[in-house]
């Protein structure tokens, strides 16, 4: 499973790779990054077809992932890559804008990693 | 002939009533002068009469003029009148002489007569003349006495218009008095707002920060809690690599672990330094200024304050976004000042800037396709003995008429409650006790730029 990573803090990265570090090396996971909205919509279209998941950071200088996810859910319908948004801010507007834009999971930080693994085991399957 | 010393009784008492006003000042006298000017045209009637049968009745009359002209020049009363009996005297004496020599020498008489005659009509003359020169002179000194009078009058009414000045100004100054009184209140009034004012800015300015301090803190302690559960979990596991047999244990793995571990231990270091340096600028902000220059990094904090103020942003308003580009001069170094009055400085500047791309983002955002992307700019640069920093955005700047406002206190283009309108004044004040210039340039639609130039590189 290919998880294509966005968050604007460099450190996400390697703490990602910390947290899946037996997935990694197992072959369970392969992880790559974007550092803003841009940056994932670029990797993307240079690798198609090969994220499957999304974490996306809301919050994000430039292009949000909200408008990231809304350009996701309209360039790449097949197969539609799964998108879950991830937000400091857990507020209902969010919340509900990501739904209406397609997004198929909704997380807060700080992210609960066990609880990750677990989303991430029932939505690949 | 008709008797003339009647005749002038009676005038002279007619006019003695009339111009000593005896009817008033000494009606005794009145009454006196009044019977003595009805009797005088009887006795002349009479003595007319009577003269036939008793011939020398003139020297009767002659003799009542000359006891009452010794009546007017005896009585205190009538001394204003002396000319009177000025006028009066050569013609009484002249003619009892007269009266004298007809009966008692009539030879000498008859041939005196002519001679007679002239010393009479001299004598009347004379009183002709003293009586024009006495009218002349009480014309004159009616006139004077008119004069003087009027210039009393003058005079009063001047005293009187003095009184009331007088009045005026004491009223005036009063009410002046207390003018300055009122307005030395309420300047006072006015200071102790002021001081309110500017602490209430303060407390305003770090209401919108606390948003955007709570999500920097957020952030680094998510990182430090994440980095120390995974630091648990490779002690662990080298833990476990350790117990095993020594020809099982796997070297590179436990270099590994160790070098994560390692690695890990540093974010965790620099995360917690992180979230310590946000909360120490928070207590900066908020705590009393020390008022002391102190060597500081203007880059770190341009780059802290650009953080606070946009997450401070994005806490109020969810749909907010905006890019966020620095360019720091390396070449900067420290410079003197005083670091919570300069975060304050920039602090208003980039809020101004967030509210500025977002309002414009704002009104963008029903106009279908559009491509307006918010963005705020802030630029170091070191020039020869100078420090500049730039902070741009691409809002929809000011208008070219109220530009020259915009570092005047209580101006304000936002919506009552949303600014006190001090914020940039403020700054002002602060860019100026640096000892350094604060210029804004603007274009309606296209965004607004503030130069701030610090003095000493």
């Amino acid at each position: 499973m290919k998880i294509l990573v966005v968050d604007d803090e460099q450190d996400v990265k390697t703490l990602f790779e910390q947290r899946f570090r037996k997935e990694i090396k197992n072959g369970e996971i392969i992880l790559a990054f974007a550092f803003s909205g841009e940056e994932a919509l670029e990797f993307m279209n240079a690798n198609e077809h090969e994220a499957v998941l999304i974490l996306s950071d809301i919050n994000m200088p430039g292009m949000s992932g909200l408008e990231l996810l809304k350009h996701i859910k309209e360039k790449f319908e097949k197969p539609p890559p799964i998108v879950m948004m991830i937000t400091a801010y857990g507020d209902k507007d969010n919340y509900n804008e990501a739904i209406k834009l397609g997004a198929d999971d909704f997380l807060t930080k700080p992210v609960d990693f066990i609880a990750l693994k677990e989303k991430l085991k029932t939505k690949t399957q | 002939m008709i008797n003339l010393d009647y005749l002038l009784i009676f005038f002279i008492a007619k006019y003695l009533r009339s111009s000593l006003k005896t009817q008033e000042t000494n009606p005794i006298w009145d009454l006196r002068l009044k019977w003595i000017m009805y009797a005088s045209p009887v006795l002349l009637l009479s003595g007319f009469l009577m003269n036939k049968i008793f011939p020398g009745q003139e020297i009767i009359s002659a003799l009542l003029l000359v006891g009452f002209t010794y009546l007017l020049y005896s009585r205190e009363i009538f001394r204003p009148a002396r000319q009177i009996v000025i006028a009066i005297a050569p013609y009484v004496i002249v003619n009892l002489f007269n009266l004298v020599i007809k009966y008692f020498m009539p030879d000498r008489y008859k041939t005196w007569d002519s001679t007679l005659d002239n010393i009479s009509t001299f004598a009347i003359l004379w009183g002709v003349g003293v009586w024009i020169v006495t009218n002349r002179q009480r014309k004159a000194l009616a006139k004077a006495t008119a004069q003087v009078i009027a210039k009393e009058k003058d005079n009063q009414i001047i005293t009187q218009m003095k009184a009331d000045l007088e009045v005026q100004v004491k009223e005036r100054t009063a009410e002046i008095t207390k003018q300055k009184e009122e307005l030395e209140e309420a300047l006072h009034e006015l200071k102790s707002m002021q001081s309110q004012l500017i602490q209430s800015e303060k407390m305003a300015s770090l209401g919108e920060l606390t948003a955007g301090i709570a999500h920097e803190i957020q952030n680094p302690l998510n990182f430090v809690n994440n980095f120390s559960e995974v630091n648990a979990e490779l002690i662990e596991e080298l833990k476990n690599e350790k117990r095993k047999p020594k020809d099982e244990r796997d070297d590179e793995l436990e270099n590994i672990l160790l070098h994560d571990l390692a690695a890990n231990e540093e974010k965790i270091n620099h995360h917690g330094k992180r979230a310590d340096a946000i909360v120490k600028g928070m207590l900066m902000h908020s705590r009393k200024n020390s008022g002391l220059k102190e060597p500081t990094d203007l880059n770190a904090i341009c780059d802290e304050y650009l953080r606070l103020s946009y997450h401070g942003l994005r806490a109020k308003d969810k749909n907010f976004n905006a890019d966020l580009k620095t360019d720091f001069d390396d070449a900067l170094g420290k410079i003197d000042i005083v670091p919570q009055d300069f975060g304050r400085v920039l602090l208003n500047i980039f809020n101004n800037a967030f509210y500025a791309v977002n309002e414009k983002f704002k009104a963008q955002k029903n106009i279908a396709n559009t491509t307006y992307k918010p963005l705020v700019t802030v630029q170091t640069k070191k020039l020869d003995d100078k420090t500049e920093i730039s902070i741009r955005d691409n809002g929809n700047g000011i208008p070219a008429n109220i530009i020259d406002k915009v570092f005047q206190p209580f101006f304000t283009t936002k919506p009552t409650g949303s600014g006190t309108g001090l914020g940039l004044s403020l700054s002002y004040d602060i860019v100026k006790a640096h000892g350094g210039e604060i210029r804004v340039e603007s274009k309606e639609g296209e965004g607004t730029e503030f130069l701030i130039q610090l003095p000493g590189v």
